[in-house]
């Protein structure tokens, strides 16, 4: 009786902690919201399923315990009843499925007017790189990594001079925008996370893998590392700030491209040598 | 084809396999330590899987610690955090539950259950524990190299567990690697044994559709795993050539702390794909024993057949198949082809079905039984309700672009404790309570027993379950502290502390548990030679602990399937396995 | 990945043809009394036998996922294909006499010929070191030409795959040197014969592997992938 009560107990107080949760999912800043309505639908399923075979189970317990001169019944197998269920559940699978295979097709699939930006992970901080006036992304590579140009760009690609290059600070993104986020990694594994977007990716090095959003909220969003990635995976942080197109312009021009960075590197590098003679 | 004569025959010979082989220890030595009975070999591995687990228990105590009071501990900083969180998993799926459910229950069960005297090759058996004893010191031994183990995660991703921004850079990884390269040539030794066992020394009678599905369990999850290993392997020798002769199998070109190394054009994804290979059939290597021995202790507690048992059979084959063609849903989000992604999200959804037939045929077992509330019966609810919590739990992972958000947060952590820690490690105690008595011939203490089970499935519920919301609100996994978090409210941090308190009482209650072990072992009620009233084979031993060799002078006849419970018209309400039918008995033919 | 799946998939024909002999359908509790199974109507092969078999498949299996591992690597930029050393070809052939050399003694051995299994045997094991005394010949002779472990990932194929073949083979010695010990002490050929007729299973097994191998080594079996790619296309 009492084990039977507690069983149930079980599936109310887990339905309650769901129902009543403080903690949920932070409020979508992306168009994603396709992603939180599949788990929104899968909850749905997958809580009934729990709570139907719970209380069943819960049943069971209660109606069917020992008793003196209890007998059980004998019933090897019902194959109409087997199948009744395997087809339900297929149904119910089928139905988490398909619209999630619906959604992943979109998140596979860039628009085309989506503008690039480069994150680059490495232990432990963030750095992005967005297009110039050319709307490119030069080339790089992570054997020119060096003290003056730690993104490893190509100083020899045209594409790359205008490149505006972040360190150290935030990125800042236009709203309503589509974004092809492009993900690369000169170390080992990270990934990109921001929990307002419900994108990620992991960055590899050696190769170059992507996401992409549309930012729908402006505001400032926190960057986490999601992939396990040495011992200050947690302190790697960085922001994200959505804002108007108008204040993006203005703090582009604040930012200076891979060129003017670079000339800059030469010559502070051309006084130390003449400081030196 | 198989002839099969229901018209029994009267008066068959009894079987006489195997006294010829049959090893005979001579000394001391021989019986208790380089012993080549399963028996002993079984009770072998438990304990050494039992003790490396209570290692892993004190850190993941020290990581909740840390989790739930972050800053309080000066003693654990975030190098220390990360070998906690990486031995905790390595030695829980691979060195207590593998170990434990196949070199432990899989020795002792099946030689008894089909109806043998032995395995068929006791050597090997025997060197198998050898290896697996050597692979838990040498995997114990990295606590106390420099640098201590490796805090690489229990995945051991490529780049990052062979350089130095990890900690346990030297050492650590290297000897986690000859460990497990020694743990997969161990378990093959043991591996080759169930198999076999299985296919050739069962009893005359015992067809495969007449084994508890125990054995089924554990000789499908010994199948894969024999498979499955291999692809472990390959990537710890690939990985160990890497660090250490530095070639580029899996290393790209990279810049280690500012300095390009020698590594370049290596995948890192090539070691996932072949971790995970391993990686998931691995999970069903621990599931499908768990499986069938919850099928039979329901069964037997509930005094009724398992329902469906052809059903349950071909669902145990039908996922050991597909649990090969899953692996990438581990890797939706690591940044390889993103079609991939169709095609795993819809195997690992299929493979939801067989998953859920096995669910309801349990709780079909229960209607209109006959409910014993038994301690492994306990256990057996508990299984079902945390396998099922976290089964659930798979089909948002497995659904590729919900897995999008949630992997590699908290939910994730919650997910695969529940479904494949805490749900396992359920079946392995309603197994212990249940064959205990027949191990050491004692019944384990019941109060304790009830208070033990209590505490531990209420806690671990109450420590798992609410994780996951951590995870949906975007807490990631593998932090040793989230610190200050614009989104994280300190509601959360609180949570977090409740977590923490309730997973220490759980651990306590594993000590209850220990201590029941050892205790009932001296002070135990006499348990007799089949206190659960049980049909299969291993409670009709004619001595309870079974004696070397198992059966007296005759191996016994099977003449039914395992799950002859409350049969209409029988004069008890099992009726053994080796019990001839009524006819049969009424000749006087061979009994 | 296809390697290993391919090799699964063949595992699983396996396995799903034997299970198919096993009366699966059956309704296990309509059949009272006893089941006389195939194993005992007909004289089952011994338990070792069935044991190798085993043994084979985790063999196949690691063999299959280093294949894979190799042909995924393989397309990365920095893949220089390796010159094979010549000394592979005779390496080779030593290899096909050991395996027709321990065939020869199996045959023998069935004959209840003392004097052939003898000399199968130490003919097999001899050109089995020969074998191995070669692969170690080639090593240097890569390692003299500057062909290091580490300067290429086709190298590093090269030293860890044919290291582990010579590592089974060497284990395979093990087996055999116990064997020919036995049949040194004046063991009645009975005895012996199913220790021989493993060994050669065994031999030949390595042979195939090591025929694979060397086609995937040598580049072959690009080729041969090609040309079927082209005929489906």
């Amino acid at each position: 009786m009492a084990v039977a009560i507690i069983l149930l107990l079980v599936a109310i107080a887990s339905v309650v902690f769901h129902l009543f949760s403080p903690w949920w999912w932070t409020p979508l800043a992306s168009n994603w919201s396709y992603i939180d309505h599949t788990i929104t639908l899968t909850f749905w399923i997958t809580g009934a399923v729990f709570v139907a075979v719970v209380a069943f189970m819960a049943y069971c317990v209660f109606r069917f315990r020992h008793q003196e001169g209890r007998q059980a019944a004998y019933n090897p197998e019902n194959k109409r009843l087997e199948w009744w269920l395997s087809v339900g559940t297929a149904i119910g699978v089928a139905a988490m499925l398909a619209p999630g295979l619906v959604v992943w097709h979109q998140f596979v699939t860039v628009p085309a007017g989506a503008t690039e930006v480069e994150v680059m992970g490495q232990q432990w901080q963030w750095s992005y790189r967005l297009p110039g006036k050319d709307g490119r992304l030069g080339t790089s590579d992570a054997r020119l990594v060096s003290a003056d140009n730690p993104m490893g760009l190509n100083p020899d690609d045209p594409n790359g001079k205008d490149d505006i290059v972040i360190q150290n600070d935030d990125l800042h993104l236009v709203l309503g925008k589509p974004v092809k986020v492009l993900l690369r990694s000169i170390d080992v594994l990270h990934d990109f996370y921001v929990p307002e977007f419900r994108a990620k990716m992991d960055m590899i090095p050696g190769s170059v893998t992507y996401y992409w959003f549309t930012p729908t909220r402006t505001g400032t969003f926190e960057v986490l590392c999601a992939e396990l990635c040495g011992a200050a995976h947690a302190q790697m942080r960085s922001k994200v700030v959505v804002e108007e197109e108008k204040e993006h312009q203005a703090w582009l021009e604040k930012q200076r491209t891979f060129a003017e960075l670079s000339e800059q590197g030469n010559v502070s590098k051309a006084t130390y040598r003449i400081g030196s003679e | 084809m198989v002839d099969v004569r229901f018209d029994t025959i009267a008066g068959i010979p009894p079987a006489e396999v195997g006294e010829v082989d049959l090893y005979h220890p001579r000394s001391w030595w021989t019986r208790y330590v380089f012993s080549q009975d399963a028996k002993v070999i079984a009770v072998q591995y438990s304990i050494t899987a039992m003790a490396i687990g209570m290692v892993a228990l004190v850190l993941s105590w020290l990581m909740r610690l840390q989790l739930g009071f972050p800053g309080t501990f000066s003693f654990i900083d975030a190098n220390q955090y990360l070998q906690f969180i990486t031995m905790h998993g390595m030695i829980m799926v691979i060195y207590l539950l593998t170990a434990l459910f196949l070199g432990g229950f899989g020795n002792y069960l099946i030689p008894l259950m089909v109806g043998a005297r032995d395995m068929v090759f006791p050597y090997v058996n025997m060197l198998s524990y050898w290896v697996y004893l050597l692979a838990v010191l040498v995997l114990a031994s990295t606590f106390f190299v420099p640098g201590g183990p490796t805090g690489a995660g229990w995945t051991l991703y490529p780049p990052q567990a062979i350089l130095s921004g990890t900690p346990g850079q030297d050492g650590g990884i290297i000897l986690m690697l000859a460990s497990l390269i020694l743990f997969i040539i161990g378990f093959t030794m043991g591996g080759l044994n169930y198999v076999v066992t299985v296919l050739q020394a069962r009893t005359r009678g015992m067809t495969l559709m007449r084994m508890p599905l125990t054995v089924w369990g554990i000789f499908t999850a010994t199948v894969m795993a024999l498979l499955a290993f291999p692809a472990l392997f390959v990537a710890s020798v690939m990985l160990l050539f890497d660090r250490l002769l530095g070639t580029s199998f899996f290393m790209p070109t990279l810049v280690e702390m500012g300095e390009l190394t020698k590594y370049g054009g290596g995948s890192p994804i090539l070691f996932q794909h072949l971790f995970w290979f391993f990686g998931h059939p691995e999970v069903y290597i621990v599931a499908l024993p768990a499986f069938g021995i919850i099928s039979d202790l329901i069964s037997t507690h509930a005094r009724k057949n398992i329902f469906g048992y052809r059903m349950m059979v071909w669902a145990i084959v039908a996922i050991g198949a597909l649990s090969f063609i899953v692996w990438a849903h581990h890797m939706y989000v690591s940044g390889m082809h993103p079609y991939f992604g169709f095609f795993f999200a819809t195997t690992t959804l299929i493979i939801a079905i067989p998953t859920a037939i096995k669910v309801y045929n349990w709780v079909l077992t229960l209607w209109r039984g006959d409910i014993h509330l038994t301690i492994p019966m306990l256990f057996a609810l508990a299984f079902i309700i945390t396998f099922v919590n976290g089964g659930l739990t798979g089909l948002f992972l497995g659904n590729v672009v919900v897995d999008v958000p949630l992997s590699d947060t908290m939910f994730v952590v919650a997910h695969f404790h529940m479904v494949m820690g805490i749900a396992p490690i359920m079946a392995v105690f309603g197994g212990i309570y249940h064959w205990y008595p027949k191990v050491t011939g004692r019944m384990l203490n019941e109060a304790l027993g009830q208070f033990h089970f209590w505490v531990t499935f209420l806690g671990a519920y109450a420590v798992f379950f609410p994780m996951h919301y951590l995870g949906l609100l975007g807490m990631p996994r593998r932090y040793h502290d989230i610190g200050e978090t614009a989104f994280i409210p300190a509601s959360a941090h609180d949570l977090n502390a409740f977590m923490s308190v309730a997973a220490l009482i759980v651990g306590f209650a594993q000590l209850v548990f220990i201590f029941n072990l050892i205790w009932s072992l001296f002070k135990g009620r006499e348990a007799g030679g089949n206190p659960w009233r049980a049909t299969s084979l291993e409670w009709q031993t004619p001595e309870t602990p079974p004696g070397h060799g198992n059966w007296g002078k005759e191996l016994p006849i099977v003449y039914r399937w395992a799950y002859d419970y409350s049969v209409p018209g029988a004069a008890r309400d099992f009726i053994p396995q080796n019990e001839p039918p009524a006819k049969l008995s009424a000749q006087g033919a061979h009994p | 990945m296809s390697a290993i799946i391919l090799f699964m998939a063949g595992i699983a024909a396996i396995v799903g043809w034997w299970l198919s002999q096993q009366r699966l359908t059956a309704k296990p509790w309509l059949e009272e009394g006893v089941i006389v199974d195939l194993r005992e109507e007909r004289s089952s092969p011994q338990a070792a036998k069935i044991g190798l078999g085993v043994f084979l498949a985790v063999v196949g299996s690691l063999f299959a996922l280093f294949i894979s591992a190799y042909s995924m690597r393989m397309t990365m930029v920095d893949w220089r294909t390796l010159p094979v050393p010549p000394l592979l070809w005779f390496n080779t052939g030593v290899l096909v006499l050991s395996s027709v050399a321990l065939q020869w003694a199996y045959i023998a051995a069935r004959r209840d010929d003392i004097d052939g299994v003898i000399l199968g045997l130490l003919a097999g094991g001899a050109s089995a070191v020969t074998f191995l005394v070669g692969q170690l010949m080639a090593w240097r002779e890569l390692s003299v030409a500057g062909y290091f472990v580490a300067s290429n990932p086709a190298n590093s194929f090269f030293y860890l795959i044919t290291a582990a073949h010579g590592l089974h083979l060497m284990g395979g010695l093990v087996a055999l040197g116990r064997t020919i010990g036995k049949v040194w002490r004046g063991v009645e050929v009975a005895q012996v014969r199913v220790s021989v007729e493993l060994c050669a299973i065994y031999w030949h097994f390595l042979l195939l592997v090591w025929l694979v191998l060397l086609g995937m080594l040598t580049g072959w079996t690009d080729n041969f992938v090609d040309i079927c790619r082209q005929l489906l296309s």
